[in-house]
Protein backbone atom coordinates (compact mmCIF):
# COMPACT_ATOMS: atom_id res chain seq x y z
CA UNK A 1 0.00 0.00 0.00
CA UNK A 2 1.46 3.43 -0.79
CA UNK A 3 1.91 6.29 1.44
CA UNK A 4 -0.69 8.39 0.17
CA UNK A 5 -3.16 5.65 -0.35
CA UNK A 6 -6.31 5.73 3.03
CA UNK A 7 -6.02 2.81 5.17
CA UNK A 8 -9.17 3.68 6.28
CA UNK A 9 -11.95 5.62 3.91
CA UNK A 10 -15.92 6.17 4.29
CA UNK A 11 -17.57 7.38 1.18
CA UNK A 12 -21.24 8.70 1.40
CA UNK A 13 -22.15 6.24 4.47
CA UNK A 14 -25.54 6.52 5.94
CA UNK A 15 -26.60 4.66 9.36
CA UNK A 16 -30.31 4.04 10.43
CA UNK A 17 -31.74 2.57 13.18
CA UNK A 18 -35.55 0.96 12.93
CA UNK A 19 -37.48 -0.17 16.07
CA UNK A 20 -39.90 -2.75 15.22
CA UNK A 21 -40.92 -2.98 18.29
CA UNK A 22 -41.75 0.72 19.04
CA UNK A 23 -44.26 1.24 16.39
CA UNK A 24 -41.21 0.21 13.73
CA UNK A 25 -40.04 3.82 13.85
CA UNK A 26 -36.99 4.45 12.08
CA UNK A 27 -34.54 6.84 13.05
CA UNK A 28 -31.53 7.70 10.30
CA UNK A 29 -28.50 8.95 12.57
CA UNK A 30 -26.05 9.36 10.22
CA UNK A 31 -25.45 9.91 6.16
CA UNK A 32 -23.20 11.10 3.43
CA UNK A 33 -20.35 10.48 6.00
CA UNK A 34 -17.51 10.56 4.22
CA UNK A 35 -13.25 9.95 5.54
CA UNK A 36 -10.43 9.46 4.70
CA UNK A 37 -7.34 8.33 7.02
CA UNK A 38 -3.70 7.51 5.29
CA UNK A 39 -0.89 5.49 7.46
CA UNK A 40 0.84 7.14 9.95
CA UNK A 41 -2.40 10.24 10.65
CA UNK A 42 -4.68 10.08 13.49
CA UNK A 43 -8.14 11.73 12.80
CA UNK A 44 -10.07 12.78 15.71
CA UNK A 45 -13.89 12.88 16.00
CA UNK A 46 -16.00 15.51 17.21
CA UNK A 47 -19.56 17.04 17.97
CA UNK A 48 -21.58 17.18 20.50
CA UNK A 49 -23.25 13.99 22.37
CA UNK A 50 -25.27 12.57 20.78
CA UNK A 51 -24.38 13.50 17.03
CA UNK A 52 -23.07 9.77 15.98
CA UNK A 53 -18.65 9.63 17.36
CA UNK A 54 -19.59 6.56 18.41
CA UNK A 55 -22.01 5.33 15.88
CA UNK A 56 -19.25 6.03 13.37
CA UNK A 57 -16.67 4.12 14.85
CA UNK A 58 -18.88 1.13 15.02
CA UNK A 59 -20.38 1.36 11.61
CA UNK A 60 -16.42 1.48 11.19
CA UNK A 61 -15.70 -1.72 12.82
CA UNK A 62 -18.89 -3.23 11.74
CA UNK A 63 -20.70 -4.29 14.51
CA UNK A 64 -23.04 -1.93 13.20
CA UNK A 65 -24.48 -1.86 10.07
CA UNK A 66 -24.15 0.59 7.47
CA UNK A 67 -27.03 1.11 5.61
CA UNK A 68 -25.60 2.45 2.65
CA UNK A 69 -22.21 3.55 1.38
CA UNK A 70 -18.98 2.26 1.84
CA UNK A 71 -16.21 1.62 4.82
CA UNK A 72 -13.10 0.64 3.09
CA UNK A 73 -10.35 -0.65 5.83
CA UNK A 74 -7.47 -2.07 4.44
CA UNK A 75 -9.09 -2.36 1.37
CA UNK A 76 -12.43 -4.30 2.43
CA UNK A 77 -15.35 -3.48 2.43
CA UNK A 78 -16.80 -3.82 6.05
CA UNK A 79 -20.44 -2.54 4.79
CA UNK A 80 -20.91 -5.26 2.45
CA UNK A 81 -18.25 -8.18 3.89
CA UNK A 82 -18.78 -11.92 5.20
CA UNK A 83 -18.79 -12.09 8.73
CA UNK A 84 -15.40 -14.56 8.65
CA UNK A 85 -13.84 -11.27 5.89
CA UNK A 86 -14.17 -9.13 9.23
CA UNK A 87 -13.22 -11.34 11.89
CA UNK A 88 -9.88 -11.44 10.13
CA UNK A 89 -9.87 -7.74 9.40
CA UNK A 90 -10.28 -7.37 13.33
CA UNK A 91 -7.43 -10.08 14.00
CA UNK A 92 -4.62 -8.84 12.08
CA UNK A 93 -5.52 -5.02 10.82
CA UNK A 94 -8.36 -3.25 12.83
CA UNK A 95 -7.83 -2.47 16.32
CA UNK A 96 -10.32 -0.81 18.70
CA UNK A 97 -9.62 0.16 22.09
CA UNK A 98 -13.30 0.87 23.64
CA UNK A 99 -14.00 2.24 26.75
CA UNK A 100 -15.50 -0.88 28.23
CA UNK A 101 -13.46 -4.13 29.04
CA UNK A 102 -15.14 -6.99 28.42
CA UNK A 103 -13.56 -10.34 28.41
CA UNK A 104 -14.13 -13.95 29.75
CA UNK A 105 -13.95 -14.36 33.19
CA UNK A 106 -11.11 -16.00 35.26
CA UNK A 107 -8.65 -15.68 32.09
CA UNK A 108 -5.35 -13.37 33.83
CA UNK A 109 -4.90 -10.29 33.05
CA UNK A 110 -1.28 -11.04 31.34
CA UNK A 111 -3.65 -13.71 28.91
CA UNK A 112 -6.13 -11.02 28.22
CA UNK A 113 -3.64 -8.60 27.22
CA UNK A 114 -1.39 -11.39 25.64
CA UNK A 115 -4.46 -12.22 23.32
CA UNK A 116 -4.37 -10.52 20.39
CA UNK A 117 -0.77 -11.90 19.46
CA UNK A 118 -1.88 -15.26 20.38
CA UNK A 119 -4.59 -14.81 17.92
CA UNK A 120 -2.37 -13.45 15.06
CA UNK A 121 0.15 -16.86 15.65
CA UNK A 122 2.34 -14.96 18.02
CA UNK A 123 5.22 -17.64 19.66
CA UNK A 124 3.54 -17.63 23.54
CA UNK A 125 6.33 -16.53 25.11
CA UNK A 126 7.06 -13.51 22.74
CA UNK A 127 3.47 -12.65 23.56
CA UNK A 128 3.30 -13.01 27.31
CA UNK A 129 6.51 -11.40 27.40
CA UNK A 130 5.61 -8.05 25.09
CA UNK A 131 1.83 -8.30 27.56
CA UNK A 132 4.33 -7.20 30.96
CA UNK A 133 6.00 -4.90 29.03
CA UNK A 134 2.85 -3.05 28.03
CA UNK A 135 1.28 -3.80 31.52
CA UNK A 136 4.26 -2.20 33.07
CA UNK A 137 4.04 0.87 30.78
CA UNK A 138 0.34 1.45 31.77
CA UNK A 139 1.53 1.42 35.77
CA UNK A 140 -0.48 -1.96 36.92
CA UNK A 141 1.14 -3.54 39.43
CA UNK A 142 3.02 -6.92 38.56
CA UNK A 143 1.00 -8.27 41.39
CA UNK A 144 -2.26 -8.32 39.88
CA UNK A 145 -0.98 -9.88 36.29
CA UNK A 146 -1.91 -13.37 37.29
CA UNK A 147 -5.62 -11.99 38.61
CA UNK A 148 -8.65 -11.85 36.44
CA UNK A 149 -9.23 -8.19 35.59
CA UNK A 150 -13.35 -8.18 36.17
CA UNK A 151 -12.42 -7.67 39.78
CA UNK A 152 -10.17 -3.94 39.17
CA UNK A 153 -10.92 -0.81 39.59
CA UNK A 154 -12.07 1.09 36.32
CA UNK A 155 -9.08 2.81 35.63
CA UNK A 156 -7.00 -0.42 35.65
CA UNK A 157 -9.94 -2.16 33.40
CA UNK A 158 -9.25 1.00 31.18
CA UNK A 159 -5.43 0.36 31.02
CA UNK A 160 -5.63 -2.99 30.76
CA UNK A 161 -8.03 -2.32 27.57
CA UNK A 162 -5.23 -0.60 26.35
CA UNK A 163 -2.58 -2.55 26.81
CA UNK A 164 -4.50 -5.37 25.39
CA UNK A 165 -5.17 -2.81 22.04
CA UNK A 166 -1.97 -2.15 21.52
CA UNK A 167 -0.29 -5.16 22.04
CA UNK A 168 -0.58 -6.41 18.47
CA UNK A 169 0.71 -3.57 16.06
CA UNK A 170 -2.44 -2.78 13.71
CA UNK A 171 -2.41 -0.90 10.77
CA UNK A 172 -5.68 0.88 11.82
CA UNK A 173 -6.55 1.63 15.07
CA UNK A 174 -10.19 2.88 16.77
CA UNK A 175 -10.16 4.70 19.95
CA UNK A 176 -12.73 5.88 21.78
CA UNK A 177 -11.61 8.29 24.79
CA UNK A 178 -8.72 6.08 25.17
CA UNK A 179 -7.33 9.22 27.84
CA UNK A 180 -10.68 9.32 29.42
CA UNK A 181 -10.72 9.20 33.47
CA UNK A 182 -7.10 8.58 33.43
CA UNK A 183 -4.27 10.78 36.09
CA UNK A 184 -1.86 12.59 34.27
CA UNK A 185 0.90 10.34 34.52
CA UNK A 186 -1.29 7.18 32.93
CA UNK A 187 -2.37 9.84 30.52
CA UNK A 188 0.98 10.95 29.00
CA UNK A 189 1.63 6.86 28.68
CA UNK A 190 -1.26 6.48 26.48
CA UNK A 191 -0.48 9.76 24.34
CA UNK A 192 3.10 8.22 23.95
CA UNK A 193 1.80 4.73 23.34
CA UNK A 194 -0.83 6.36 20.53
CA UNK A 195 2.12 8.67 18.78
CA UNK A 196 4.72 5.58 18.84
CA UNK A 197 1.66 3.89 16.80
CA UNK A 198 1.10 6.75 14.30
CA UNK A 199 5.14 6.08 13.83
CA UNK A 200 5.12 2.74 12.40
CA UNK A 201 2.59 4.45 10.28
CA UNK A 202 -0.79 3.17 11.95
CA UNK A 203 -3.48 4.85 10.71
CA UNK A 204 -5.72 6.33 13.59
CA UNK A 205 -9.66 7.35 14.17
CA UNK A 206 -10.09 8.63 17.77
CA UNK A 207 -12.85 10.80 20.12
CA UNK A 208 -11.08 12.63 22.34
CA UNK A 209 -12.55 14.37 25.00
CA UNK A 210 -9.49 15.89 26.60
CA UNK A 211 -8.73 18.73 24.23
CA UNK A 212 -5.10 19.09 25.31
CA UNK A 213 -4.38 15.45 24.06
CA UNK A 214 -6.35 15.67 20.95
CA UNK A 215 -4.26 18.91 20.04
CA UNK A 216 -1.36 16.78 20.64
CA UNK A 217 -1.64 13.61 18.89
CA UNK A 218 -4.44 14.37 16.23
CA UNK A 219 -3.75 15.51 12.87
CA UNK A 220 -7.20 16.90 11.79
CA UNK A 221 -10.89 16.70 13.55
CA UNK A 222 -13.62 15.86 11.55
CA UNK A 223 -16.97 16.90 13.02
CA UNK A 224 -19.36 14.73 12.74
CA UNK A 225 -22.56 16.49 12.96
CA UNK A 226 -22.05 17.66 9.48
CA UNK A 227 -23.12 13.71 8.90
CA UNK A 228 -25.57 14.16 11.11
CA UNK A 229 -29.54 14.14 9.30
CA UNK A 230 -31.25 17.07 10.38
CA UNK A 231 -28.26 19.09 11.91
CA UNK A 232 -26.28 19.85 8.74
CA UNK A 233 -27.48 22.97 7.39
CA UNK B 1 -10.53 -22.24 1.73
CA UNK B 2 -12.91 -24.97 1.82
CA UNK B 3 -15.98 -24.28 4.11
CA UNK B 4 -15.76 -27.52 6.94
CA UNK B 5 -19.08 -27.84 6.77
CA UNK B 6 -21.90 -26.15 4.00
CA UNK B 7 -25.65 -26.70 5.25
CA UNK B 8 -28.11 -26.03 2.38
CA UNK B 9 -31.73 -25.92 2.69
CA UNK B 10 -32.50 -28.28 5.41
CA UNK B 11 -35.55 -28.69 6.84
CA UNK B 12 -37.39 -30.77 9.62
CA UNK B 13 -41.24 -31.40 9.57
CA UNK B 14 -43.07 -33.00 12.59
CA UNK B 15 -45.91 -33.63 10.68
CA UNK B 16 -47.40 -30.36 9.84
CA UNK B 17 -45.50 -28.35 12.62
CA UNK B 18 -42.24 -27.13 11.11
CA UNK B 19 -38.87 -27.76 13.13
CA UNK B 20 -36.92 -26.07 11.22
CA UNK B 21 -36.92 -25.01 7.23
CA UNK B 22 -34.40 -23.40 4.81
CA UNK B 23 -31.39 -23.50 6.97
CA UNK B 24 -28.23 -22.63 4.80
CA UNK B 25 -24.78 -21.70 5.79
CA UNK B 26 -21.09 -22.31 6.11
CA UNK B 27 -19.10 -22.75 8.36
CA UNK B 28 -14.88 -22.52 8.05
CA UNK B 29 -12.58 -24.39 9.74
CA UNK B 30 -11.90 -22.47 13.36
CA UNK B 31 -14.93 -20.63 13.48
CA UNK B 32 -17.50 -20.80 16.33
CA UNK B 33 -21.01 -20.13 15.41
CA UNK B 34 -23.82 -19.60 17.76
CA UNK B 35 -27.72 -20.15 17.28
CA UNK B 36 -29.85 -18.85 20.23
CA UNK B 37 -33.48 -18.45 20.03
CA UNK B 38 -36.31 -19.06 22.53
CA UNK B 39 -37.57 -22.71 23.02
CA UNK B 40 -39.31 -24.17 20.81
CA UNK B 41 -37.58 -22.12 18.18
CA UNK B 42 -36.41 -25.22 16.22
CA UNK B 43 -32.49 -24.86 17.32
CA UNK B 44 -32.01 -27.92 18.97
CA UNK B 45 -33.96 -29.94 15.61
CA UNK B 46 -31.41 -28.16 13.39
CA UNK B 47 -28.36 -28.99 15.82
CA UNK B 48 -29.61 -32.51 15.94
CA UNK B 49 -30.33 -32.59 12.35
CA UNK B 50 -26.80 -31.32 11.08
CA UNK B 51 -24.98 -33.88 13.67
CA UNK B 52 -26.87 -36.88 11.93
CA UNK B 53 -29.17 -37.51 15.32
CA UNK B 54 -32.08 -36.71 13.11
CA UNK B 55 -32.56 -37.43 9.35
CA UNK B 56 -33.75 -34.25 7.60
CA UNK B 57 -36.82 -34.02 5.45
CA UNK B 58 -34.72 -31.87 3.01
CA UNK B 59 -31.35 -30.41 2.52
CA UNK B 60 -27.92 -31.49 2.94
CA UNK B 61 -25.14 -31.16 5.08
CA UNK B 62 -21.82 -31.44 3.56
CA UNK B 63 -18.95 -31.64 5.67
CA UNK B 64 -15.18 -31.67 4.47
CA UNK B 65 -14.04 -34.98 5.57
CA UNK B 66 -10.01 -36.00 5.98
CA UNK B 67 -9.81 -38.62 3.13
CA UNK B 68 -12.80 -38.03 0.69
CA UNK B 69 -13.35 -34.52 0.49
CA UNK B 70 -16.83 -33.03 0.88
CA UNK B 71 -19.61 -35.33 1.28
CA UNK B 72 -22.95 -35.19 2.43
CA UNK B 73 -23.43 -36.53 5.68
CA UNK B 74 -27.04 -36.82 4.88
CA UNK B 75 -27.08 -39.67 2.62
CA UNK B 76 -23.78 -41.24 3.57
CA UNK B 77 -24.28 -45.05 5.07
CA UNK B 78 -25.31 -45.44 8.83
CA UNK B 79 -21.56 -46.55 9.58
CA UNK B 80 -19.71 -44.15 8.13
CA UNK B 81 -21.66 -41.83 9.90
CA UNK B 82 -21.32 -43.16 13.22
CA UNK B 83 -17.64 -43.49 12.38
CA UNK B 84 -17.86 -39.78 11.62
CA UNK B 85 -19.37 -39.50 15.18
CA UNK B 86 -16.64 -41.12 17.29
CA UNK B 87 -13.54 -39.31 15.29
CA UNK B 88 -14.23 -36.09 13.46
CA UNK B 89 -17.15 -35.18 15.40
CA UNK B 90 -18.08 -34.57 19.00
CA UNK B 91 -21.34 -33.43 20.56
CA UNK B 92 -21.97 -32.20 23.89
CA UNK B 93 -25.33 -32.57 25.12
CA UNK B 94 -27.24 -30.22 27.22
CA UNK B 95 -27.39 -33.22 30.63
CA UNK B 96 -24.08 -34.68 31.09
CA UNK B 97 -25.47 -37.81 31.70
CA UNK B 98 -27.05 -37.94 28.15
CA UNK B 99 -23.54 -37.72 27.05
CA UNK B 100 -21.51 -40.07 29.71
CA UNK B 101 -21.93 -43.53 30.75
CA UNK B 102 -22.66 -42.90 34.51
CA UNK B 103 -21.78 -46.78 35.52
CA UNK B 104 -18.34 -46.56 34.05
CA UNK B 105 -15.72 -44.47 35.72
CA UNK B 106 -14.14 -40.85 34.63
CA UNK B 107 -11.07 -42.50 32.91
CA UNK B 108 -13.17 -45.32 31.33
CA UNK B 109 -15.90 -42.75 30.12
CA UNK B 110 -12.38 -40.80 28.10
CA UNK B 111 -11.07 -44.38 27.21
CA UNK B 112 -14.21 -45.82 25.49
CA UNK B 113 -13.71 -43.52 22.46
CA UNK B 114 -10.23 -43.85 22.57
CA UNK B 115 -10.70 -47.65 22.07
CA UNK B 116 -13.47 -46.80 19.46
CA UNK B 117 -11.34 -45.48 17.42
CA UNK B 118 -8.39 -48.02 18.05
CA UNK B 119 -6.40 -47.42 20.60
CA UNK B 120 -5.47 -51.09 22.64
CA UNK B 121 -2.74 -49.93 24.76
CA UNK B 122 -4.30 -50.04 28.22
CA UNK B 123 -1.35 -47.65 29.83
CA UNK B 124 -1.59 -45.09 27.06
CA UNK B 125 -5.44 -44.85 27.34
CA UNK B 126 -5.33 -44.33 31.06
CA UNK B 127 -2.43 -41.90 29.93
CA UNK B 128 -4.45 -39.42 28.01
CA UNK B 129 -7.44 -40.51 30.09
CA UNK B 130 -5.59 -38.53 33.46
CA UNK B 131 -3.98 -35.75 30.89
CA UNK B 132 -7.55 -35.07 29.25
CA UNK B 133 -9.26 -34.79 32.93
CA UNK B 134 -6.16 -32.34 33.97
CA UNK B 135 -7.29 -30.13 31.17
CA UNK B 136 -10.69 -29.85 31.99
CA UNK B 137 -9.41 -29.39 35.54
CA UNK B 138 -10.96 -32.98 37.52
CA UNK B 139 -7.92 -34.07 40.03
CA UNK B 140 -6.02 -37.22 38.60
CA UNK B 141 -6.98 -38.94 41.96
CA UNK B 142 -11.04 -38.78 40.58
CA UNK B 143 -9.92 -41.00 37.54
CA UNK B 144 -11.17 -43.88 38.74
CA UNK B 145 -14.47 -43.10 40.42
CA UNK B 146 -17.73 -42.95 38.69
CA UNK B 147 -19.19 -39.53 37.22
CA UNK B 148 -22.26 -40.15 39.09
CA UNK B 149 -20.04 -39.21 42.28
CA UNK B 150 -19.14 -36.07 40.66
CA UNK B 151 -20.92 -32.63 40.73
CA UNK B 152 -22.91 -30.90 37.50
CA UNK B 153 -19.68 -29.18 36.62
CA UNK B 154 -17.50 -31.79 37.11
CA UNK B 155 -20.13 -34.38 35.45
CA UNK B 156 -20.39 -31.76 32.08
CA UNK B 157 -16.25 -31.16 32.29
CA UNK B 158 -15.75 -34.80 31.93
CA UNK B 159 -18.14 -34.84 29.03
CA UNK B 160 -15.99 -32.28 27.16
CA UNK B 161 -12.97 -34.48 28.14
CA UNK B 162 -14.73 -37.29 26.62
CA UNK B 163 -15.26 -35.80 23.76
CA UNK B 164 -12.27 -33.83 22.81
CA UNK B 165 -10.09 -36.35 23.42
CA UNK B 166 -9.75 -38.11 19.87
CA UNK B 167 -9.08 -34.68 18.48
CA UNK B 168 -12.57 -33.78 16.47
CA UNK B 169 -12.46 -31.16 13.72
CA UNK B 170 -16.36 -29.93 14.45
CA UNK B 171 -18.17 -29.75 18.12
CA UNK B 172 -22.09 -29.60 17.92
CA UNK B 173 -22.85 -28.22 22.14
CA UNK B 174 -26.22 -28.19 23.00
CA UNK B 175 -26.62 -25.36 25.76
CA UNK B 176 -23.20 -26.71 27.43
CA UNK B 177 -23.70 -23.95 30.10
CA UNK B 178 -27.41 -24.86 30.39
CA UNK B 179 -27.66 -25.45 34.27
CA UNK B 180 -24.71 -24.88 36.03
CA UNK B 181 -24.47 -21.95 38.63
CA UNK B 182 -22.45 -19.13 36.91
CA UNK B 183 -18.99 -19.49 38.58
CA UNK B 184 -18.91 -22.95 37.08
CA UNK B 185 -20.41 -21.59 33.73
CA UNK B 186 -17.71 -19.00 33.57
CA UNK B 187 -15.00 -21.36 34.25
CA UNK B 188 -16.47 -23.90 31.72
CA UNK B 189 -16.58 -20.65 29.05
CA UNK B 190 -12.87 -19.86 29.62
CA UNK B 191 -12.06 -23.27 29.78
CA UNK B 192 -14.14 -24.17 26.07
CA UNK B 193 -12.65 -20.76 24.46
CA UNK B 194 -8.92 -22.19 25.12
CA UNK B 195 -9.74 -25.57 23.86
CA UNK B 196 -11.44 -23.65 20.43
CA UNK B 197 -8.01 -21.75 20.05
CA UNK B 198 -5.44 -24.74 20.90
CA UNK B 199 -7.12 -27.18 19.07
CA UNK B 200 -8.34 -25.19 15.99
CA UNK B 201 -11.88 -26.37 16.55
CA UNK B 202 -14.80 -25.51 14.92
CA UNK B 203 -17.77 -25.51 16.76
CA UNK B 204 -21.71 -25.04 16.85
CA UNK B 205 -22.72 -24.01 19.72
CA UNK B 206 -27.04 -23.90 20.86
CA UNK B 207 -27.46 -21.48 23.60
CA UNK B 208 -30.37 -19.16 24.54
CA UNK B 209 -27.96 -16.98 26.74
CA UNK B 210 -26.52 -14.00 25.21
CA UNK B 211 -23.89 -13.62 26.91
CA UNK B 212 -22.59 -16.94 26.40
CA UNK B 213 -22.64 -16.38 22.65
CA UNK B 214 -21.01 -12.96 22.67
CA UNK B 215 -17.78 -14.32 24.84
CA UNK B 216 -17.85 -17.89 22.89
CA UNK B 217 -18.92 -17.31 19.30
CA UNK B 218 -17.69 -15.34 16.02
CA UNK B 219 -20.70 -15.37 14.39
CA UNK B 220 -24.94 -16.00 15.31
CA UNK B 221 -28.01 -17.31 14.02
CA UNK B 222 -31.27 -15.86 15.36
CA UNK B 223 -34.10 -18.49 15.00
CA UNK B 224 -37.52 -17.84 15.61
CA UNK B 225 -40.63 -20.82 14.70
CA UNK B 226 -38.06 -23.04 12.56
CA UNK B 227 -36.90 -20.28 10.71
CA UNK B 228 -33.54 -18.08 10.55
CA UNK B 229 -34.25 -14.72 11.10
CA UNK B 230 -31.32 -13.07 10.94
CA UNK B 231 -27.31 -14.23 10.91
CA UNK B 232 -24.29 -12.59 10.93
CA UNK B 233 -21.45 -11.32 13.16
CA UNK B 234 -22.08 -12.21 16.63
CA UNK B 235 -21.67 -8.63 18.04
CA UNK B 236 -23.06 -6.95 14.51
CA UNK B 237 -26.43 -9.12 15.36
CA UNK B 238 -26.45 -8.22 19.22
CA UNK B 239 -25.13 -4.63 18.92
CA UNK B 240 -27.28 -3.84 15.81
CA UNK B 241 -29.92 -6.25 15.73
CA UNK B 242 -31.88 -5.83 12.25
CA UNK B 243 -35.30 -8.22 12.71
CA UNK B 244 -37.96 -7.51 15.16
CA UNK B 245 -37.68 -11.02 17.06
CA UNK B 246 -33.74 -9.96 17.79
CA UNK B 247 -34.44 -6.53 18.69
CA UNK B 248 -36.96 -8.35 21.38
CA UNK B 249 -34.28 -10.70 22.31
CA UNK B 250 -31.51 -8.31 22.84
CA UNK B 251 -33.56 -5.79 24.85
CA UNK B 252 -35.09 -8.72 26.96
CA UNK B 253 -31.71 -9.30 28.93
CA UNK B 254 -31.52 -8.03 32.10
CA UNK B 255 -28.70 -6.14 32.77
CA UNK B 256 -26.60 -7.26 35.42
Amino acid sequence: MGKDEAMIELIDVSKSFTLHNQGSAVIPVMQGASLKVEPGECVALTGASGTGKSTLMRVIYGNYLAASGQVLVGGLDVAKAEPRQILSLRRDTLGYVSQFLRVVPRVPTLEVVAEPLLAVGADKQIALDKAAGLLKRVNIPERLWTLSPTTFSGGEQQRVNIARGFAHEYPAMLLDEPTASLDAQNRETVLSLIEDAKHRGAAIVGIFHDIEARKRVCDREVNVSDFTPGLAA
Amino acid sequence: MTPLLQVKGIEKRYGARIGCTDVNFDLYPGEVMGIVGESGSGKSTLLNCLAGHLEPDAGQVIFDTRVDGPVDTVTMSEPERRMLGRTDWAFVHQHARDGLRMSVSAGGNIGERLMAVGDRHYGDIRDKAIDWLGRVEIEAARVDDRPSAFSGGMQQRLQIARNLVTGPRLVFMDEPTGGLDVSVQARLLDLLRGLVREMGLSAIIVTHDLAVVRLLADRLMVMKSGHVVEAGLTDQVLDDPQHAYTQLLVSSVLQV
